[in-house]
């Protein structure tokens, strides 16, 4: 297999990690749940730094985003399929 | 358990056997204040007298109560930490430098008390230098033996993570545990506000129904007498920090699922340890209550007794600690390719799905057996020495 551009922890999860710098608007990435070792592939609708987030599925105001199957917190600002995910549109459910 | 993981537990290394016991990787003469105005006749004996290190720190006046307590555990730790071989121990008066070398002293290595009133910087650095001269002959010429690699107490906590982190590196640690726990390790995790979203997930590690409890009480007062007390936003820049955030972290729990990794799949907790207690229970996983910051977190785990150190970060965090080597750990690539003097375990292949969890955790296991026969880390090529003493709130 290449090597993916985009990792998901487990299949619950509604975001994945960019794993390589760089990532253009557009590119056709290859992702990989390491849960299980299965792929997928999707389109980034942004350019996304390394180690950030990408939806993978739309995403709308109060809801939760999950990560390792867990909460992470919730979307305050509505997520397309593809879009970076980050600060601007989810915050933490504590503090 | 793989064959591999089986004959790794059995890996033996070199390393220095104390009085009581335990075993060491390093051979400090270490220097020690009592309180920050110390610091110049500390610094000037290890200037005077080469092999020895002095731990300048900017506490131990008017400190009283539990903060107090927390600052004797951990003077007293440091000084009885393995790879500590002696200690000179200098404070302003007798009285608490007394209580210092006594601690010390339960361990039966070489230490030795001087004090500052009546006497003056000079002449007392002059008698302690003499001292620990006679301390660097007395010990310098120690020989290493033969010890198993699960005789080591190793610590870990991770620092300007990043995603990557709870992939890659984060995980490594833990199948690192998971390997040599078994096998009579001491391991530690803290950083108590940083299980914010996964405390759930650590309470679950507990080992019986008390610790549980026990690590529930420890983070629920964390949150009530430390966040809850003194926040004004969210803490988004201070936890996560900056650096999370540019590196893609966006929550704390987020943050908090990715530390966990650390302590493996496997492995229960078996204490709950107060910041710098030594554990007690035999061999094992402990949390220990400590901040999530690196230099505070570290100085408390070596003053517990823990010999090595194993540091995952993501964006590249540069810390170490005077007196126990400090392994770097990253699995971001990018890390990897502009700050590579910093990293001694390379796991970025785990995110190119060129290496396995299996492998990072074969690849610490070899780097701690090296640092422990003497290989420098690269926060001690380096020269990171950060020593910082937690403080609980103001002097009286």
């Amino acid at each position: 297999m290449s090597a993916p551009q985009l990792l998901v922890h487990d299949r619950q999860d509604n975001v994945g990690v960019v794993v390589v710098e760089g990532l253009k608007a557009g590119t056709e990435m290859l992702c990989v749940v390491t849960e299980d070792n299965s792929d997928f592939q999707l389109t980034s609708r942004h350019d996304v730094p390394i180690g950030h987030k990408v939806a993978l599925a739309d995403l709308k105001v109060g809801d939760t985003v999950i990560k390792y199957g867990q909460d992470i917190g919730r979307i305050v600002a509505p997520v397309a399929k593809g879009e970076h995910v980050h600060v601007h549109n989810l915050k933490t459910k504590r503090w | 358990m793989s064959q591999i993981s089986n004959s790794q537990s059995q890996r033996k290394v070199w390393a220095y056997r104390r009085e009581n016991g335990r075993v060491g990787v390093r051979n400090y003469v270490a220097i020690l204040p009592v309180d920050d105005i110390s610091n110049a006749a500390c610094e000037a004996v290890a200037n005077n007298i080469k092999g020895t290190i002095a731990l300048p720190h900017a506490y131990g006046r008017l400190q009283f109560g539990e903060d107090l307590d927390l600052h004797f555990r951990t003077m007293i730790g440091t000084g009885s930490n393995p790879n500590v071989a002696a200690c000179i121990v200098i404070g302003i008066e007798p009285g608490w430098t007394q209580r210092i070398v006594d601690g010390i002293a339960k361990t039966g290595k070489p230490v030795a008390g001087f004090w500052i009133e009546g006497n003056g910087d000079i002449a007392t650095v002059a008698a302690a230098s003499r001292k620990a001269k006679e301390f660097v002959h007395q010990t310098s010429g120690q020989e290493r033996v033969e010890c198993d690699i699960s005789e080591l107490w190793v610590a870990a906590k991770c620092g300007e993570s990043d995603t990557t982190t709870g992939l890659a590196s984060c995980p490594t640690v833990g199948n690192m545990y998971d390997k040599l726990i078994p096998h009579g390790l001491y391991g530690c995790f803290g950083e108590t506000s940083e299980l914010t979203g996964a405390e759930h997930l650590a309470a679950a590690r507990a080992a019986t129904p008390e610790i549980r409890d026990k690590f529930m009480k420890t983070w629920q007062a964390y949150q009530n007498d430390v966040i809850e007390a003194h926040k004004n936003s969210d803490l988004s820049e201070s936890q996560p920090t900056k650096g999370n955030i540019a590196g893609g972290l966006t929550t704390i729990e987020e943050k908090a699922l990715g530390n966990l990794e650390k302590i493996g799949k496997k492995v229960k907790f078996i204490d709950v340890l107060q910041p710098a207690e030594a554990p007690a229970q035999g061999p094992g996983l402990y949390f220990m209550d400590t901040s999530s910051a690196a230099a505070e977190c570290c100085t408390l785990q070596a003053a517990a007794g823990y010999v090595v150190h194993i540091f995952p970060t993501g964006q590249g965090n540069v810390i170490g600690n005077p007196i126990m080597p400090v392994i770097k750990v990253t699995g971001n690539p990018r890390t990897v390719r502009l700050m590579p003097e910093h990293v001694d375990v390379d796991v970025s292949g785990v995110v190119r799905r060129e290496m396995t969890i299996d492998q990072a955790g074969e690849a610490l296991i070899d780097c701690i057996a090296h640092t422990a026969n003497g290989r420098l880390t690269a926060a001690e090529a380096l020269g990171h020495v950060e020593f910082v003493m937690t403080k609980l709130y103001r002097s009286a």
